[in-house]
């Protein structure tokens, strides 16, 4: 029983990457019909926010250390981040402990804006053009955009740890009356959780409740119609594809304690989360996040000892067999409306 | 007993009764209209024949032979062409190769490695397209790319593409629907001319009257999804039940 | 000539003649001189030239006349890869078994890939192929390490068995590969004056095969069974309605393009007897994808070409540093000089994947038809007053 709680909690930070992903790349081909390769990307960039203000919250003057000298007997220098000047001590390294939370607001208008960016100045092109070749473009702008990355933040993993607060692991086990010591969990990856669930919450809240949500779900349901009521569709589109991208570009930013991010985490995430979409159901939100959460429940399950000494490798291609399966028996996905790009 | 008799078939799409207790019958060498105001089930009985839809219930037995739970190409290899609503061509092909297509299908079954050997080696195959060309007045155009032409050129070599399978049935779908008044009168010329020459029975499906009563011999009215009445083309004209079906309760 | 009308036989001399001359056409520039890192005549390089030449033209006839997008496509490569060194393992150095099984096995392979995959079409299929090929990859990597050699890859042993030939040379080495006693490593060296050229026998026997290979693609095209392929890709309704099966048809393409990806493996591991999981890595998938497009996809030539200037983007432009930057822009004023250095390095050397991509993508928004469509536009150019008139009369007014 612990070890079943301990795998669903192990599946559930990666599943909430995977549901974040999922749902922007659903969002974005369900309202724009537009197959997006470059959505790992999005994803990479959000984390490669983190870093950058991580890097410019830490930027650093030299300042005498008064009375120590070093063994030439010039003064001895410490570094100073320009932001203990400005906060204090106390603020200032408060400030940037919490800078991967603080990542948050420096990376929505950041990703909105290359969002929009993108879509103005390339997918809005590729609207009529066949799948393949939305594919296919999308699939060289994640290139140039992976490389871009590596050009200035270099090619290995780069370590960005969480707010001291939250480092470590604490005792779940014993909070739900198991014995102690048999379901440690990191703090980092429960505040994953609960921030996924967030951002997930507040996507479909705002496509529910607000007018603005409610054209672009009837977009999604059929776009000429809509198109035809007179309504300007392709500018909300354009916002739509804003929002996918910060949805991506979030859970990247904090998927930073977690894993050290590289310039190639973005492909690595993006073919499982197409397989993610393709299993939930093409076009259907729930599907995407549902499918998010059990596909990554699942392969943690598959890592199991125990279930690794019956079916060795299982861990490695669980994902992609459920896929294929799915594919096979049920085209539409596990949510997926019957007749949408089913063959 | 005709060449293909459709018993009790019937369709149901969720809660909409798309056929109901379908009965008809087309003699073998005779064209055989179906008639009947929007929605009344006629392209899904023609889906239903060429193995598009299944029936919920009911027989479709083509020369003695059913044809539910087939596919479309063993459908068309038993010997029924179809011919769409709105041209379906291979667009990226030339003329040529879109005749030498069917061609293939006939004489080597619906897969075959064909070996490696040319296209263009293929003299016997090239004889029977450019002849069947040259009856629907489009040998001039063989080497056109198809996707290029005209809708009425197009929907000829449609027909083309059909004929030359030699099909013991041709189902035409609105084979003129959108079509300029000339270019109606020639494609019921053409369709005259091939009923004379060829023995070969034509199922067709068409909204506009002119042309039904130029071709048919029989005509089936289908309304809601339920044969009304078949009779001759005589008959027909002023038949009270398909003014009724036309023209509503009201008249 | 050899059953092949007169344009594509002239492009199947020209394809030969290049190959054959490759040597001397691909090092135009005499050694030590500052063009010298240009020149691509070197017997690895060439050889990569060739063996990707076979894979790209086997993948455009699956995506060229199918249409069929697979993502998937290096699993038939890394598969023909071990099946070849494990000729080379247990039978003997000749590389004639090794290649023929790398071919079957990564038929066999792709028959059941493509069995499955090719019950969906579009993008679907795009992801299945994916799917299936990070699966190989692994599965490659992890639990099938015994016959994958895992992390390390499928490399060759002292104590190999060898049944048909030694399992060490006299001098107590592994032996290399040949062909009936021609070793692939043997090269020769012409000098002339400044140029030295090199003629391997590795490069050869792969250039040979490669234009067999483009032969047999040749013929493809040209069959009814090509031109079924390319009306699977134009309409597949029609297609039924007129009593073929598609579904055969695109098979036997994806098995046929799976056992050209199989020859490319097996080339590769003659050339170099080893083999490794990341030839099967989705970005390696992508590269093909990559080499069609860019030369030109459904063409005959197109994959060839595209192949071709990858990898010596690759080999060459990744070779560019600062160093040979600055000297080549060392007549400028030394501000405008650093300028220049900064605004080009970022697209050399490492950062070679980026001009890549840019390429690639230029390609894809403005030039669908890639280089050879490209080359056709500015042939068009240039011979438009001559072919206004013809052209005209065949143009007719659409509907």
């Amino acid at each position: 029983m612990d070890a079943i709680i301990l795998q669903i909690l192990n599946g559930l930070d990666k599943g909430s990457a995977y549901a974040l992903i999922a749902l922007g790349l659903t969002l974005i081909f369900g309202t724009l019909g537009v197959v997006n390769f470059a959505h790992g990307a999005l994803f990479m960039i959000g984390a490669f926010c983190a870093v950058t203000l991580s890097r410019l919250l830490s930027l650093s003057h030299k300042v005498e250390i008064p009375g120590a000298v070093d063994f030439l007997g010039n003064p001895q220098m410490r570094d100073v981040p320009y932001i203990y000047e400005i906060f204090g001590e106390n603020l200032g390294a408060t400030i940037i402990d919490w800078a991967v939370p603080l990542s948050i607001l420096f990376a929505i208008p950041v990703m909105i804006l290359i969002g929009v960016i993108m879509e103005r100045g390339l997918i809005k092109h590729f609207y009529k053009r066949p799948h393949a070749d939305q594919i296919l473009v999308t699939f060289g702008l994640a290139i140039v955009l992976q490389e871009i990355i590596k050009y200035y933040y270099g090619a290995n993993p780069i370590p960005t740890p969480a707010p001291s607060a939250f480092v470590g692991s604490f005792d779940f086990g014993a909070l739900i009356g198991f014995d102690p010591g048999t379901i440690i969990y990191p703090y980092w990856r429960l505040v994953y959780f609960a921030f996924a669930a967030v951002i997930i919450g507040a996507v479909f809240a705002f496509l529910q409740f607000t007018t603005f949500g409610m054209v672009v779900r009837a977009g999604m349901a059929d776009r000429e119609t809509v198109g035809l009521l007179g309504i300007n569709i392709d500018k909300r589109f354009t916002i739509m594809f804003g929002l996918a991208a910060a949805v991506a570009g979030l859970a990247g930013v904090m998927y930073t304690p977690i894993n050290s991010p590289n310039y190639h985490m973005g492909m690595d995430f993006l073919v499982l989360s197409f397989v993610v979409v393709v299993v939930g159901g093409m076009g259907s939100l729930p599907g995407a996040v549902l499918a998010g959460f059990l596909l990554g429940i699942l392969e943690s399950f598959a890592s199991m000892r125990e279930v690794i000494d019956i079916i060795p490798g299982i861990n490695q291609v669980i994902i992609y067999l459920v896929a294929i399966i799915i594919l096979l028996t049920r085209p539409r996905g596990l949510m997926g409306r019957k007749g949408v790009m089913e063959d | 007993m005709g060449i293909l008799e459709v018993k009790d078939v019937n369709k149901r799409f969720g809660g909409l009764q798309a056929l109901g207790n379908v009965n008809l019958s087309v003699a073998e060498n005779t064209c055989h209209a179906i008639i009947g105001p929007n929605g009344a089930g006629k392209s899904t009985l023609l889906n239903c024949l060429v193995g598009k839809l299944i029936p919920d219930t009911g027989a479709v037995m083509f020369d003695g032979q059913s044809v539910l739970g087939r596919t479309p190409f063993e459908i068309n290899q038993m010997g029924i062409s179809r011919v769409f609503q709105t041209p379906e061509i291979f667009g990226d092909l030339t003329v040529m190769e879109n005749m030498l297509i069917p061609c293939f299908a006939k004489r080597d079954g619906s897969f075959a490695l064909h070996g490696i050997r040319s296209v263009t080696s293929e003299a016997e195959l090239r004889d029977q397209a450019e002849q069947m060309l040259e009856e629907v007045n489009m040998l001039d155009k063989r080497n056109m790319h198809s996707a290029s032409m005209s809708r009425g050129d197009k929907r000829r070599l449609e027909m083309a593409m059909c004929l030359v399978q030699n099909p013991k049935l041709l189902l035409l779908d609105e084979p003129t629907a959108g079509m300029a008044r000339a270019d109606t009168n020639n494609t019921i010329d053409l369709l005259k001319e091939i009923k004379e020459k060829r023995n070969i029975t034509i199922a067709i499906i068409e909204h506009d009257m002119h042309v039904v009563f130029s071709l048919a011999e029989r005509i089936t009215v289908l309304a809601q999804g339920t044969p009304l009445v078949e009779d001759t083309p005589e008959n027909i004209k002023g038949h009270p039940k398909v003014k009724e079906a036309y023209l509503g309760e009201a008249a | 000539m050899f059953g092949l009308d007169k344009k594509d036989a002239s492009l199947l001399l020209i394809v030969t003649a290049l190959v054959a001359f490759a040597p001397f056409l691909l090092n135009p520039f005499p050694e030590g001189s500052a063009m010298a890192q240009f020149n691509a005549g070197y017997p690895d390089l060439m050889q990569r030239f060739v063996i990707f030449g076979i894979f790209a033209i086997g993948f455009n006839i699956l995506f060229g006349l199918t249409g069929y997008l697979s993502f998937g496509h290096a699993a038939f490569l890394g598969v023909g890869s071990y099946a070849a060194v494990w000729m080379f393992k247990l039978l003997s150095m000749n590389v004639l078994p090794a290649i023929i099984l790398a071919v079957i096995v990564a038929g066999i392979f792709a028959l059941i890939i493509g069995y499955v995959s090719l019950r969906r079409s579009g993008i679907y299929f795009s992801i299945l192929t994916l799917a299936f090929a990070q699966m190989s990859f692994a599965l490659a990597y992890s639990v099938l390490t015994p016959i994958t050699g895992g992390e390390t890859g499928l490399q060759l042993a002292l104590d190999d068995p060898r049944i048909f030939g030694s399992a060490t040379t006299a001098e107590g080495n592994i032996p290399v590969p040949g062909f009936f006693g021609l070793e692939m490593r043997d090269s020769t060296e012409l000098v002339l004056g400044n140029w030295v050229f090199t003629f391997s026998v590795g490069y050869y026997f792969a250039a040979i095969i490669m234009l067999l290979s483009f032969y047999l693609s040749i013929r493809i095209f040209r069959s009814p069974f090509g031109m079924m392929l390319r009306a699977v890709k134009s309409n597949q309704q029609r297609l039924n309605y007129t009593g073929l099966n598609p579904r055969p048809y695109t098979l036997a393409a994806f098995v046929i393009s799976g056992m050209y990806a199989g020859l490319a493996g097996g080339l590769m591991a003659s050339m170099d007897p080893l083999a490794g999981a990341e030839r099967m890595f989705w970005t390696a998938s992508g590269e093909v994808v990559l080499m069609t497009i860019l030369g030109g996809v459904g063409t005959l030539i197109g994959p060839v070409l595209g192949a071709g200037l990858i990898k010596y983007m690759e080999n060459i432009i990744s070779k560019i540093n600062s160093d040979i930057l600055h000297s080549w822009f060392a007549f400028l004023p030394d501000g405008l000089e650093d300028l220049v250095v900064t605004l080009i390095y970022p697209f050399i050397g490492k950062g070679w994947h980026l001009t890549l991509g840019i390429v690639f993508m230029l390609v894809v928004i403005f030039l669908p038809g890639g280089l050879v469509q490209g080359g056709q536009k500015i042939a068009g150019l240039f011979g438009r007053k001559k072919a206004q008139e013809p052209k005209n009369a065949t143009t007719e007014p659409a509907e």
